[in-house]
């Protein structure tokens, strides 16, 4: 959030700067644009009043009013002369002012936040033509104990003519720019650091507020005893490096803050709690530095920054009680000589329960200190207690800042709530030198492709608050202490090529090698996928996410390995933990909501990962980023992976082909779940074949089919609904589906090109047999007898094509038995076959059922 | 019919062509094929005046036998040509007639089985896929489960990073697994990086995951597309030129791209981009398209690259917000909740 007057303390503003204005300069370096706010919610006229009577009026009601007279000028009620010269009659319920005072005048028309609707009102016997607001009525502040006297704020009477725009006074028109932070740039939770960006990008005169000055830099001492303790840092680094605390006695603690500081902070979105709150909530917002004030009356010495004990427990401000861990930084102190037994609070996250300012607190200890971000995070991250001081340390404090901060916020105390200030203070600082990075000037060009000068980096690096020095490298910089992001070499390019600006940046294409274009898998994919929406079929896709009732409701069997499935630990929805095992568990559910959305006739089709944990597989290694890992702990990654193979899978309910002038409509069946296998089968050149399939939920017992490669292997099922599947999923009766394996169909496909086989000029002949098998035999078994039957012929291979054109069940054939009638098509290669020859063929079709069946010739 | 007595000399050349006139005018006047048998069998049958003209030249002295059968084989030649052609005249009106008798209403529907349909966030994918081969790139892809070393630790996302924090992931049980669902398509780049011989230019299209409930703009499981070319002598000026080439592709030749600082760990220097396009909804203006930036030295390092020696840009956007940007969809409901009636939109090449 940044006021933009608030902006202006730090750096020079254009005259008529607008919020607009301000994201278009602040985007340019990196500050993205989130919302542009009006400073608050008040609409409509909202002025100067100079009360000019206040009658106390005792009520039954045992309440006195004030029956007021109020010459808001311009909007003055008019005279029989038609000027604006009588004032309004206002009933107030407060006391806090008298005739004389300059108000703030809320006139009918005007809408307060709440929304609250001012109009002219009957009340206490009188129309009362307005209302007289206090800060808390015009949403700047918390401050209700009275209304607005405005020369109480510091405003003389000359600047607040009666009828004055009193909105344009209190700053409520004021714009609010909401900016995007990057988590590298915690600096910029500042008016300190945004104004420094501002001018980075502008030019503009820029006034750093937050480096120490020669006495800030002298050591502090004698004041309250604090120990920094962490006999645990993670990786190395300490959780506390400077610790800055300075005592302000005799402060009214319980006074407000001033209302322009109220107004700032609420513009910012903070609320007022009080002097000592607000001023340290104020300053860091002002300079980036999270600071504490506690009541120096209930501090036991020393205060002990140390890491928790195990077992250990703390009440929070937020009234919750934790349990600790080892690695959480605390504040603490030493009741009873007992050193570090209190926890105060959470070092950088949030304070204890008891640890803050009571109202009539007067002697305070101003806490300013830098924190670990690690440590910070962590214990953030494990409590989830998210504060404004957790999100500055996590992101990076400039470490130099605490002694500046703590100084200020003594400075305002003073000014505001009176008191003094102890001469001694703490400064526990050890803090080391940020890095020195080493430059290679060339580099900037190389990676950003502008041919920047040694003086353009040298002098960019400075803007940004770098010390250069030349090396025999390049240039030796030291950086800034607000900027702990910039550690490497490339950190300074982005600077260079930022504050250099992106747009200055051509555009060229780069040139890449000869590329081999879609594999065959990606484009035999995409084929597959065109070749089912020819079909008719429409492609949809459905989130991964499933529950144990959807498989219950594909009537998955209780071992079914399709039930084993993978687990996440945050689903979106407790009712769906799961990662789908198979597509048709998803598929279902889009097909019901399309049935359910009035669109029966169905053809849909997806395809998409599942995932297939292995059992017992490892857990995936955690390895550090920058370094390459080793062959091994790649495999440990890869095994530790869940198999993740894509499938494809349909459904079609209701009409594969609707009702029309030229024929009647016709209900999808198995016979279409098959018939599209097997165009996704042809269109991979992969060979299948189908076998009875009668244990495989969520098909139909007796109408699902095993499909198999050549080899054996599964590939996947297709076939009619189980009627209950079918009335779980309120779909259409007879509904039907397939699912594939196709990284397995895929791999199944030959892959060596095609050789194709010469066309035979010769004539053709055609033979037609009828054979009468035992009914339970599969059709597919006697077409392979055909085949062999026809390939075992004196006459050679001569079968072109062979297709069942007819089955035939009833007296003809005799109980059990049915006919299957082929059409066969003989052609040689090289000579036109001869009547005795295509009889020989079919003889030995005849004979090769007849061994395999039983099969006899129908006549 | 003519009988014996009114047998015609074939000598008597005059008469003859009287006959022939008679005939000629009989085989015009036939007003159909029926009508012209009729003529046919009438002037050249065995009963009709020429056949018996041309019997009667067998009485005829041998000296006028030739002068006879020149004249009536004029005389049939004549006659038998203008029947012929009469009848391809009226057999081509015949024919022309059978057609129009034959015509059927071409308004009436045909669409019994109802068309299928891509889904447009598929199709899309492939498009974008296409516009990187045709510069040779590749498209590579990988797995929706993840190693978090892949999708965070490879990428210079530390343990601690507050934008590994920020990234809403899905995390796969039991704690510690070290699994998670990608949270964009970026450890494909690692994974390129391992498994391919440098230079490496690819793009990697695939459905990622965030902790986000389902609203108009957000979806917890949705596509990216990720770019990446790493290779000696990149820039950021090569970056760009990769956008702007695609932001043309994407959304006409006068799409154009703008880059703005920001920050993502496996960048450095790192740029959020805009697009620039006439179409966009509301009229021509800049939005925001994606994340893009130089590979972070450390990325590379932990792919086993130098960074000393190659540097490498990437960069990703969203697939259902260019699908949004580029058809003017306003709800992301309509991608994600599989209606056929928004796939069926898409039925045409996108």
């Amino acid at each position: 959030m940044v006021p933009l007057a608030w902006l202006g303390d730090h750096v020079e503003l254009p005259e008529a700067l607008t919020a607009a204005q301000l994201a278009a300069d602040l985007v340019r370096v990196g500050l993205e644009e989130e919302a542009i706010h009006s400073g608050s919610d008040v609409t409509g006229p909202l002025v100067v009043g100079h009360v000019l009577s206040a009658d106390q009026e005792p009520q039954k009601n045992g309440k006195t009013i004030n029956w007021c007279q109020v010459d808001v000028g311009a909007f003055n009620a008019l005279d029989d002369a038609g000027q604006p010269t009588v004032p309004r009659g206002i009933v107030c319920g407060a006391h806090n002012f008298g005739a004389g005072d300059h108000v703030v005048v809320a006139l009918p028309g005007a809408v307060l936040p709440g929304p609250f609707p001012i109009a002219a009102r009957k009340t206490y016997g009188h129309v009362s033509d307005g209302m007289i607001c206090s800060a808390r009525e015009l949403g700047i502040g918390d401050d209700h104990s009275g209304i607005i006297v405005l020369s109480r704020l510091g405003l003389a009477d000359d600047q607040t003519p009666a009828g004055a725009d009193a909105a344009e006074l209190l700053g409520l028109r004021d714009e609010v720019l909401e900016i995007n932070v990057t988590p590298d740039r915690g600096y910029c939770f500042s008016m300190r650091g945004i104004a420094r960006e501002y001018a980075h990008s502008t030019g503009a005169r820029f006034t750093d507020h937050g480096l120490p000055t020669d006495a800030q830099r002298a050591p502090l001492a004698g004041g309250f005893p604090v120990e920094i303790d962490d006999d645990a840092p993670i990786d190395g680094v300490p959780g506390a490096d400077r610790f800055v605390a300075r005592i302000v006695r005799g402060v009214r603690a319980d006074v407000p803050s001033p209302s322009w500081m109220q107004h700032r902070l609420v513009q910012a979105g903070m609320r007022p709690l009080g002097l000592a709150v607000d001023v340290t909530n104020y300053v860091m917002l002002d300079l980036g530095q999270p600071l504490h004030a506690y009541d120096l009356g209930g501090l036991a010495a020393p205060i002990v920054v140390r890491r928790a004990a195990p077992g250990e427990h703390a009440t929070t401000l937020d009234g919750v009680d934790r349990a600790l861990d080892p690695q959480d930084l605390l504040i603490t102190d030493s009741p009873d000589g007992a050193r570090g037994s209190r926890v105060l609070g959470l070092a950088g996250v949030m304070g204890g329960a008891d640890s803050g300012v009571a109202g009539g607190t007067t002697d305070l200890l101003i806490e300013g200190a830098h924190f670990d971000p690690i440590t910070v995070a962590r214990t953030s991250r494990r409590h989830r207690l998210s504060s404004e001081a957790a999100k500055r340390f996590e992101r990076g404090v400039d470490p130099q800042l605490a002694r500046v901060a703590v100084d200020r916020v003594a400075e305002l105390l003073v000014e505001l709530g009176g008191g003094t200030v102890d001469e001694t203070g703490t400064d526990v600082d050890r803090t080391t030198e940020p890095p020195t990075v080493l430059l290679d000037l060339r580099l900037p060009a190389r990676l950003v492709g502008v041919p920047y000068t040694d003086d353009e980096v040298r002098g960019t690096l400075e803007r940004i608050g770098c010390t250069v020095t030349d090396s025999a490298a390049g240039l030796s910089v030291q950086v800034p202490s607000w900027r702990p992001d910039l550690v490497v070499p490339v950190d300074l390019v982005e600077e260079i090529a930022r504050l250099g600006g992106y747009d200055t940046i051509p555009s060229v294409v780069p040139a890449a090698p000869a590329g081999r274009g879609l594999t065959w898998s990606q484009r035999a994919r995409r084929a597959v996928a065109d070749a089912l929406a020819a079909e008719g079929l429409v492609q949809v896709l459905s989130y991964p996410f499933v529950g144990t009732a959807q498989l219950d409701a594909m009537n998955l069997p209780a071992g079914d390995a399709r039930r084993r499935a993978l687990r996440l630990a945050n689903p979106i929805s407790e009712a769906q933990p799961l990662m789908r095992t198979d597509l048709l568990v998803t598929l279902l559910d889009t097909a019901r909501r399309n049935v359910g959305r009035g669109q029966s006739d169905l053809a849909l089709f997806e395809t998409g990962l599942v995932t297939l944990p292995r059992a017992g597989a490892p857990a995936a290694p955690l390895l550090p980023g920058g370094t390459l890992p080793t062959d091994g702990q790649l495999d440990e990654l890869a095994a530790a992976l869940p198999d993740q193979p894509r499938h494809l899978a349909a459904v079609l309910t209701g009409l594969r082909e609707r009702a029309g002038w030229t024929g009647p409509a016709r209900r999808a069946d198995h016979t279409d779940a098959f018939a599209l296998v097997d165009v996704v089968a042809r269109r991979l050149g992969v060979e299948v074949h189908v076998a009875a399939e009668p244990d495989r939920a969520p098909f139909h017992p007796g109408r699902c089919a095993r499909v198999l490669a050549a080899d054996g292997r599964v590939l996947g099922h297709a076939g009619e609904l189980h009627p209950a599947v079918v009335a779980a999923h309120d779909l259409p009766a007879r509904a039907v589906a397939f699912e594939l394996d196709l990284d397995a169909l895929l791999a199944a496909a030959p892959s060596a090109p095609v050789q194709a086989e010469a066309v035979s000029t010769f004539p053709v002949a055609k033979e037609d047999v009828a054979l009468v098998v035992d009914a339970a035999v599969p059709a597919a078994d006697v077409l392979a007898a055909v085949r062999d039957g026809a390939a075992s012929s004196p006459a050679g291979d001569v079968l072109e094509d062979v297709r069942l054109f007819d089955v035939y069940v009833g007296d003809q054939v005799g109980e059990g038995r049915r006919s299957l009638a082929f059409s066969l098509r003989l052609r040689a290669s090289d000579r036109t076959l001869t009547a005795a020859e295509t009889a020989e063929v079919r003889n030995a079709v005849v004979a090769t059922a007849q061994a395999r069946f039983g099969a006899e010739l129908r006549s | 019919m003519p009988d014996e007595s009114t047998v015609l000399s074939p000598l008597d050349a005059d008469a003859m062509q009287n006959a022939l006139d008679e005939a000629l005018a009989a085989v015009a006047a036939a007003a159909d094929l029926a009508a012209l048998k009729a003529v046919r069998q009438a002037h050249t049958g065995e009963r009709s005046t020429l056949a018996l003209a041309n019997r009667a030249i067998g009485g005829l002295p041998a000296a006028e036998k030739a002068a006879a059968g020149r004249i009536v084989g004029q005389v049939r030649g004549r006659l038998t040509g203008a029947i012929a052609a009469r009848e391809a005249e009226l057999e081509a009106e015949r024919d022309a007639r059978v057609l129009v008798d034959e015509a059927v209403d071409v308004t009436l529907p045909v669409d019994r089985r109802p068309a299928g349909a891509r889904h447009p966030l598929e199709t899309l994918m492939e498009r974008v896929g296409d516009v990187f081969v045709a510069m040779g790139w590749e498209v590579a892809e990988g797995p929706e489960v993840e190693a978090e070393w892949f999708n965070f630790d490879a990428l210079n996302f530390g343990p601690d990073h507050p934008a590994r924090q920020m990234q809403d992931t899905f995390f796969v049980d039991p704690a510690g697994s070290g699994l998670v669902l990608r949270t964009h398509t970026s450890p494909v780049q690692a994974r390129s990086l391992l498994e391919r011989e440098l230079p490496v230019y690819v793009v990697c299209p695939g459905r990622v995951f965030r902790t986000d409930a389902l609203d108009a703009t957000h979806t917890p499981v949705f596509h990216q597309v990720e770019g990446l070319a790493v290779d000696r002598g990149l820039t950021m000026a090569n970056l760009k030129g990769t956008l702007d080439h695609f932001a043309r592709a994407m959304f006409g030749p006068e799409a154009r791209t703008r880059l703005r600082p920001s920050f993502f760990p496996f960048t450095e220097p790192s740029a959020e981009m805009d697009l620039w396009f006439p179409q966009k909804k509301g009229g021509p203006g800049w939005i925001e398209w994606g994340g893009c930036g130089m590979v972070n030295p450390n990325v590379l390092r932990s792919v086993g690259v130098d960074p000393d020696e190659y540097s490498g840009f990437a960069f990703g956007m969203g697939i259902e917000r260019t699908l949004m940007l580029r058809h003017g969809i306003a709800d992301m409901h309509d991608m994600v909740e599989g209606d056929v009636r928004f796939s069926e939109q898409f039925r045409a090449v996108i």
